[in-house]
């Protein structure tokens, strides 16, 4: 039996422009015991659905339809004491940043014990221990000592334990996980989701998985359902779906999740797919990187975030370099870009020594239009007060002499090269979506024609499909431009797709280097090894001639 | 490969007249304050012009009269007609406001950025200096100011910018501060920026919206500041028709019954200051390009 089902829930937020739908009529249901995945991109109502169910809407918004009952009690139109008891006790909630859902300023063991006790699970005299084995539950170790951290001392893998710990303190019968594992690095990703499985198998709770990873929610839930623009489009288990998506929509987030075998023009829907890019062979070194280390003075001594790397990236080439945060990459492409200054080594790029030009007055260096990088966070690494114009304008007007009528021509061309309808030009960053911000900071990036371009994580934040879009646009713009282009990542799988050699970094030093296809076939280092069995491993799709006919 | 952008349905963009009349239609606290902003800027502006006497002219004959249909809000002990005094008094006032708090502001905002921007040793020396200032009591420090430098509307105008540098530099410090590594400003350093450029033209302008806030309270204490000093005989003179001097004249009088002479310049004082508070979030939600959808 159910025991949770959604009939015909309609979610509406009151907005400046009117009543919006957010999710328009989807039912249903979770069985005991049972893992749902809810699997959609942003602003598919995916979100507002679960905290419907918790009725923790924002204010605007408001359960305009449908009834939610968990165990018989009707929850749209239960009393808010009733929904503050189920709260933790009966579902909990796993949240998407597990640092902003804890408070910064109390201990991680007495923000345990705060719901332990809301729900009359432990008293003052024993709610100390019962916290620390709640630590211990999600295999935290030396969790006695835990007890007593803050949440900034703790990594980003160790707060969603704690968060974890939190949620199933008291036992809840539903878990509800927000996209429990978004930011986190792909081994703790594993970890945790690993963790979470266990002690959904161990306790037999049922849970709903929200994630916009398709091969995420696959490998962990029994049943998917995928909603797009607040509709279930599709329901299922993971291999049918997988293997024979019957909405099209569906069938477009299989393609498009990065998986082994896949060409880059494969992650694109059947119908778009243009021939297989013909890329330049790449002879001449653009860019030789040597011993290049760079020490920060931490207040506990020294600090080396990049011990002395040494590579070269070639004229057209495209070079991959992944780790996990805190493995120096960042750090590097600050300094390629010369942002940073290294303490040491040589960055000879068409074999002048740039290092040897301090990066304060960099901005009036001969090189400083050669050089661009894609930043990562696309919301960030916009001026709010600049519109998308003035934003992909401004390296044209500091680095060229082009004059203003040229410089409106010429940012109107490049926003048709990257494919930003040009009305879209004069919206500020927030009236754009991730997907047009992605396009916009690339536009930006190549206005001034670089030879070598940073992709700083540039998908990180954007959503299966509109990734696909974009590696593919980058990899139109590496064949028509010939820019050579770093791409860090995170995510092999995204790596492979895009770079002719790749690099694996661990803790400021190289591990790995060699082609795309000898590291990820037959990687010979084990942290290698392990970042590849660490990403999710989706069950292979159907061949596209197979569905091409129907 | 469009597909994904050309697909939504463009919304309708605001232009900035349009976003100004949104913000005034959904608080009506903050049309409130604008339209009496509008009447304060409208006395100091027509003040001259619109008055019914001519605020100077003294006769003993009508002195003390309580207000009437042909003096609205009575006359003084010289026989002055009050309201007109009260609505020159505005240029003044606000002239001596606006002035204080923009100069405060331009001296606040260098200094904050670049104590927030370059941090290190200035930033300590910036820091110390804004807490000496600060641990004076600023209405003693003010008075002092204006006791040295000389008895004029100029030294009042000083007096009050000093006292006010403070608090606009901390806020412009933590706001450049928290944007110096932001995104946006790194990439204002590719596309050629220098340090300078990226600091007042893409970092500071994002720091504008909490300092309309401050400026809009602001403007309100530099007010009572301003009345305050002439109030206890500093600054401006009789027989200039100010807030302060006429509520300082009129305070003789209230016990013997006429507290018309008082009542009017103080409640001026508090129209006033009342609209500057009351202005400050509109003004933020005004020039935060964020606001608009």
């Amino acid at each position: 039996m159910s025991l949770l089902s959604i009939q015909d829930l309609k979610v509406s937020f009151a907005t400046r422009r009117g009543s919006v739908e957010a999710v328009r009529g989807i039912s249903l249901e979770i069985r005991k015991g049972e893992v749902l995945g809810i699997v959609g991109e942003s602003g598919s109502g995916k979100s507002v659905t679960s905290y419907a169910l918790m009725r923790l809407l924002e204010r605007n918004g408001r359960i305009s339809g449908g009834s939610l009952t968990y165990g018989g009690i009707d929850l749209r139109q239960a009393r808010e004491s009733t929904m503050r008891d189920l709260r933790g006790r009966e579902i909990s909630m796993i949240f998407q940043n597990p640092r902003a859902a804890l408070n910064p300023i109390r201990k991680v063991g007495h923000q345990i014990e705060d719901v332990l006790r809301r729900h009359a699970k432990a008293t003052r005299s024993n709610a100390r221990s019962a916290a620390i084995r709640a630590l211990e539950a999600v295999r935290i170790r030396d969790a006695e000592a835990r007890y007593n951290a803050y949440p900034f001392e703790l990594s980003g893998g160790m707060c969603q334990r704690v968060v974890i710990a939190i949620a199933l303190a008291c036992d809840p019968k539903l878990l509800i996980a927000d996209e429990p594992t978004t930011g986190l690095d792909i081994t703790t990703q594993k970890a945790v989701m690993d963790l979470i499985a266990d002690l959904i198998a161990e306790r037999g709770m049922s849970a709903m998985v929200i994630t916009h990873d398709l091969g995420l929610a696959a490998q962990y839930c029994n049943r998917l359902v995928v909603m797009k623009d607040g509709e279930i489009v599709e329901e299922g288990g993971p291999e049918t779906l997988f293997s024979r998506p019957q909405h099209a929509y569906t069938r477009k987030l299989v393609d498009a999740t990065p998986r082994p075998g896949a060409s880059v023009r494969q992650l694109l829907p059947l119908d778009q797919r243009s021939a297989e890019p013909q890329l330049p062979k790449a002879e001449t070194p653009l860019l030789e990187i040597r011993d290049l280390t760079k020490t920060y003075q931490g207040r506990s001594g020294p600090v080396h975030a990049v011990k002395g790397i040494s590579f070269e990236v070639r004229k057209g080439e495209s070079v991959g370099l992944v780790g996990e945060s805190g493995c120096g990459k960042s750090t590097t492409s600050s300094m390629l870009v010369r942002l940073i200054d290294p303490t040491s080594g040589e960055i000879l790029f068409n074999g002048r020594d740039l290092a040897r030009s301090p990066a304060r007055n960099f901005a009036r260096d001969a090189d400083r239009a050669r050089i661009q990088m894609v930043f990562q966070d696309a919301t960030d690494s916009f001026n709010p007060r600049h519109t998308a114009r003035q934003s992909i304008a401004e390296p044209l007007a500091r680095l060229t002499n082009t004059p203003k009528r040229q410089r409106v021509a010429r940012v109107e061309e490049l926003a048709d090269l990257v494919g930003l309808p040009r009305p879209l030009l004069d919206r500020f960053p927030h009236q754009l979506s991730g997907g047009q911000k992605a396009r916009v900071g690339i536009a930006r990036a190549i206005a001034v024609d670089p030879q070598f371009l940073i992709l700083d994580e540039p998908t990180a934040a954007l959503d299966v499909s509109i990734q696909a879009i974009v590696l593919n646009l980058l990899v139109d713009l590496r064949t028509k431009l010939g820019i050579s282009y770093l791409f860090v990542s995170h995510d092999l799988h995204v790596v492979r797709l895009l770079c002719d050699r790749v690099i694996v970094m661990r803790d400021g030093e190289i591990v790995e280097q060699g082609t795309a296809a000898s590291v990820m076939e037959t990687p010979s280092h084990p942290y290698t090894r392990e970042l590849l069995a660490a990403s999710p491993k989706p069950p292979l799709p159907a061949p596209p001639e197979r569905t091409a006919a129907e | 490969m469009s597909d994904i952008t050309t697909s939504q349905v463009p919304v309708k963009q605001d232009g900035t007249l349009a976003h100004i009349g949104y913000v005034l239609r959904s608080n009506p606290v903050t049309l409130l304050a604008f339209t009496m902003f509008a009447i304060l800027l409208l006395a100091a502006v027509l003040g001259p012009v619109i008055v019914p006497y001519d605020p100077m002219e003294s006769n003993a004959a009508i002195a003390l009269q309580p207000p009437s249909m042909a003096h609205w809000f009575g006359t003084d002990n010289l026989g002055r007609d009050v309201f007109s005094r009260v609505i020159l008094a505005t240029r003044l006032d606000l002239a001596i406001s606006v002035a204080a708090v923009a100069l405060s502001f331009l001296i606040g905002s260098v200094l904050g950025s670049v104590a927030g921007y370059w941090g290190g040793w200035l930033d300590t020396v910036l820091n110390r200096l804004f807490d000496t200032i600060m641990a004076f009591p600023l209405f003693v420090l003010a008075m002092g100011i204006v006791a040295a430098l000389g008895n004029t509307v100029e030294n009042i105008v000083y007096a009050t910018a000093v006292i006010n540098i403070p608090f606009y530099a901390r806020l412009v410090r933590a706001e450049v501060n928290i944007r110096r590594d932001a995104g946006f400003a790194q990439a204002a350093k590719l596309a050629g920026n220098s340090d300078i450029r990226v600091l007042a033209l893409h970092i500071f302008p994002n720091a504008l919206p909490p300092m309309m806030v401050q400026v809009s309270l602001n403007l309100g204490w530099a007010i009572l500041n301003a009345a305050g000093l002439s109030f206890i005989g500093l600054g401006v003179r009789p027989p200039t028709a100010e807030w302060g001097i006429m509520v300082a004249e009129g305070a003789n009088f209230i016990v013997s019954g006429e507290w018309w002479l008082a009542f009017f310049p103080g409640f001026a004082l508090m129209f006033a200051v009342f609209t500057f508070n009351l202005l400050g979030d509109g003004l933020r939600d005004m020039v935060d390009p964020r606001q608009r959808s």
